[in-house]
């Protein structure tokens, strides 16, 4: 085999942009769940359509379980993280469409998401605790472990990236040999897998992501 | 031997040793969460979800591995 986990290949330039078939099933992506946001939500009645109660279902989910993460005033921090994890779970899952391949299998999907994650901790850190505290929370507990602070902040988000894109990757990979060395009904459970590892995978992401918010922002709350 | 064959040769040893301490502490971090579960079931999603928070790290050092090999099969600068 000679395929370059490392390496994307460009469909299209569009002017100097080179783009990639990982950026266009982002596209799609994207366009369907603003497609089924606005579908569920054009008329909102108390009386809900089916699709309207889905989505409701879904937020209240979100809200419950990030609450449990992140304590009480995780209201506003419900749209970020649980459009990453729908986001998540619909990229990891869209390898089961033919011909379709997910982008988090690719390295650059994966870290953009993990420079969102590592741009919000700190957003999110600085508004509700100001710059002083937030940025002395990194000189505790003594000013000797600031290197080792600032350290484990890039390796946590590098390992937020590299976590995401070794699992879709390897996946990818196990399923090219398999499908290789026996093509017919051989691969099918290790499809199966596929989906059970991608609903993991994205769970983990959104978890971790609101643990490391959660931690720049709740500290002050004990202080 | 050249080194391609080195690298070969590195990258698996890397994904096999690196493997070895993640899948031990894997199954001590499992059995013990399975421990915490059959004594107090009511608190089972709270201890599922730190044990799948904490799999995640332990999962990062085989993940780093694996990273080492690709790197040594793929993207490896060293060879021209």
């Amino acid at each position: 085999m000679h395929i370059n986990p490392l390496k994307t290949e460009t469909l299209f330039y569009l002017g100097p942009v080179p783009i990639t078939d990982a950026v266009v099933t982002t596209w799609v992506i994207m366009a369907l769940l603003v497609l089924i946001a606005w579908l569920g939500l054009r008329k909102m009645t108390v009386d809900a359509s089916p699709l309207q109660t889905a989505l409701e279902v879904l937020v209240e989910t979100f809200t419950g379980q990030i609450g449990e993460i992140m304590g009480k005033k995780s209201a506003r921090f419900v749209p970020l993280i649980g459009t990453l994890f729908l986001f998540l779970v619909f990229a990891n899952l869209s390898a089961v469409v033919p011909s379709a391949k997910a982008p988090t299998a690719h390295i650059e999907t994966p870290a953009a998401l993990a420079v969102i994650v590592f741009l919000s901790v700190h957003f999110f850190g600085v508004r509700s605790r100001g710059w002083h505290a937030y940025l002395s929370h990194y000189t505790r507990p003594n000013i000797l472990l600031l290197p080792l602070n600032v350290l484990s902040e890039i390796t946590r988000t590098f390992s937020l990236m590299i976590r995401l894109f070794g699992n879709m990757m390897s996946h990818e990979f196990v399923l090219a040999i398999v499908a290789f060395l026996a093509g017919l009904f051989v691969p099918i459970p290790f499809l199966a897998l596929g989906v059970l590892i991608g609903l993991i995978q994205a769970y983990i992401f959104t978890v971790l992501a609101a643990v490391y918010i959660g931690a720049a922002v709740s500290n002050s709350a004990h202080e | 031997m050249d080194i391609q064959m080195v690298s070969i040769i590195g990258a698996v040893v890397a994904v096999c040793f690196g493997a070895i301490g993640p899948a031990f502490s894997e199954g001590r971090a499992i059995a013990a969460a399975m421990e915490a579960i059959a004594r107090q079931p009511e608190s089972a999603g709270t201890i599922s979800r730190t044990l799948f928070v904490g799999l995640a790290m332990i999962e990062t050092m085989a993940i780093y591995c694996l990273v080492v090999a690709l790197l040594l099969l793929y993207a490896n600068p060293f060879v021209g």
